[in-house]
């Protein structure tokens, strides 16, 4: 241990702070001028500590589930007659549907078609919700020798989700399309319209650059856009929604503030870098 | 430690200078163990907002009464860890929780010999600050106007939770956080 005269001591006490307020903000510029040291510092803390989440999800989610269930047992009765309805519904668009698949199957067939790719997909458990007080995103468990690459495509079992835009050896982070950074292609289902899904950090992100004299109606399907390269067409998004303000939200179909387990698709896209987080922008030739 | 009394007093025992460790090491143990509970899968509502309120509430409480158990790095760490595990900027936390802290331990002087009140009152000043800077700092290095509405949330949750933080802490101040009842 290191003596020294109690005026030093004093002195060097009464330092620190500055010191390390001035460390601070140079902190900031640093991980402005050097995005990629974060990114890898943050990578290193979820790879630590996803192991330690996946452990805690299990009986986490278990709990959630039985007070879900608790709940549940006094809506049975209403639940019961309302799926009842629902079934009868679907059973009729089961029917529709089959037949459409054989007539769309000739017609592929009568027109040689080339059939899609069938895709590869890996599924994760969604650990932690790894968004801050100015971001939206969710941190995923992956094994060891995942192949989950950054750009890659997260769904869960209604719509997308999000891109990959971190990817550590245990841990891969995923950008939530309600982010304020996200940018998403997409088109309207009816209507055919084309539009960017802009994410604001809230639950419904808004639907801008529409064209001209396009209203869509509330309710209808948005899916995604093949432009830029960056996603697959035709991905489920949501349904169009209005809130206060007469600009068209998004009410996304995937369940984005309960995330249990998410596929993550390779589309084999590399059209555009994935979305930053605020405070870093892009690094051309960053390992992913 | 300082001495109050002098004299010659038998070595401490490795024991008792464990427990005197412990004692000094607990505000910042406890506050990054909270912070690292609150980034858990809980799916509680406004969790993202809880982990900086409570940094916020935890570095303020004990820059106040136990400045020496949370001298000025383990502040730059935990903002830094609170940074990593949110996803803004790195070092914004980092910034305010070591402001909070010079602006705590400057005042620490009066607020310590008023009632609760008075520090409540001093800490609604301090989060109403601390929100503010962390938005325009982070829309300022973004460049871009961010959403005010969780800001204001983080600010209120903050200045709801210290009157149960600060008695629950309080006690921790009294029994397991002090050295001098090793």
């Amino acid at each position: 241990m290191l003596r020294l005269s109690i005026q030093a001591r004093q002195a060097l006490a009464r330092l620190t702070l500055p010191v390390l307020i001035v460390l601070s903000l140079a902190t900031i510029l640093l991980g402005r001028a050097t995005p990629a040291v974060p990114e890898r510092m943050r990578t290193a803390l979820s790879d630590a500590l996803a192991p330690i989440y996946d452990a805690l999800s299990v009986p986490l989610s278990g709990v959630r589930d039985a007070a879900a269930d608790v709940s549940q047992v006094f809506s049975l009765r209403d639940e019961n007659a309302r799926l009842r309805a629902e079934n009868e519904r679907l059973r009729h668009w089961y029917d529709v549907a089959m037949l459409l698949d054989a007539e769309n199957a000739t017609l592929k067939a009568n027109l040689h078609w080339i059939p899609d790719p069938t895709l590869s997909f890996v599924t994760a458990r969604v650990v932690a919700d790894a968004g801050g007080v100015y971001a939206r995103s969710v941190l995923l468990s992956v094994g060891p020798n995942h192949a989950v690459r950054k750009g890659q495509i997260a769904l869960d079992a209604n719509g997308l989700v999000g891109r990959v835009t971190e990817v550590g050896a245990r841990s891969a982070r995923v950008l939530l399309m309600t982010d304020i950074n996200s940018r998403i292609p997409v088109v309207l289902e009816q209507s055919r319209a084309r539009a960017i899904l802009v994410g604001e950090n809230s639950p419904y992100p808004r639907l801008m650059f529409l064209p001209e004299g396009v209203h869509p109606a509330e309710g209808e399907r948005v899916v995604t856009s093949a432009e830029a390269n960056a996603f697959p067409a035709g991905l489920l998004v949501g349904t169009v929604h209005y809130g206060s303000t007469p600009q068209p939200e998004l009410d996304p179909a995937a369940n984005l503030e309960r995330l249990e387990i998410v596929r993550i698709f390779d589309y084999g896209l590399g059209g555009i870098v994935p979305p930053e987080a605020p405070g870093r922008a892009a690094v051309a030739g960053a390992p992913d | 430690m300082t001495d109050k009394q002098p004299g010659i007093r038998p070595r401490l025992t490795m024991g008792h200078r464990l427990d005197v460790a412990a004692r000094y090491a607990f505000p910042v143990a406890l506050t990054t163990l909270v912070l690292l509970l609150l980034s858990l899968p809980l799916g509680l509502p406004g969790q993202a907002q809880m982990q900086p309120a409570w940094a916020l509430a935890s570095v303020y409480f004990w820059s106040l009464f136990r400045p020496a158990s949370l001298p000025a790095p383990s502040v730059f760490l935990i903002g830094l860890l609170l940074d990593l595990l949110a996803q803004g900027p790195i070092g914004v936390e980092v910034l305010i929780l070591l402001l909070t802290q010079a602006a705590a331990i400057s005042a620490r002087r009066f607020l310590t010999r008023q009632g609760f009140a008075v520090v409540w009152f001093a800490f609604i000043g301090f989060a109403v600050v601390a929100t503010a800077t962390e938005w325009f700092l982070i829309s300022f290095i973004s460049w871009r106007l961010l959403p005010m509405a969780p800001g204001i949330f983080e600010c209120a949750l903050a200045i709801g939770a210290y009157p149960l933080l600060a008695t629950l802490l309080t006690r921790a101040h009294r029994s397991v956080a002090a050295p001098e009842l090793a």
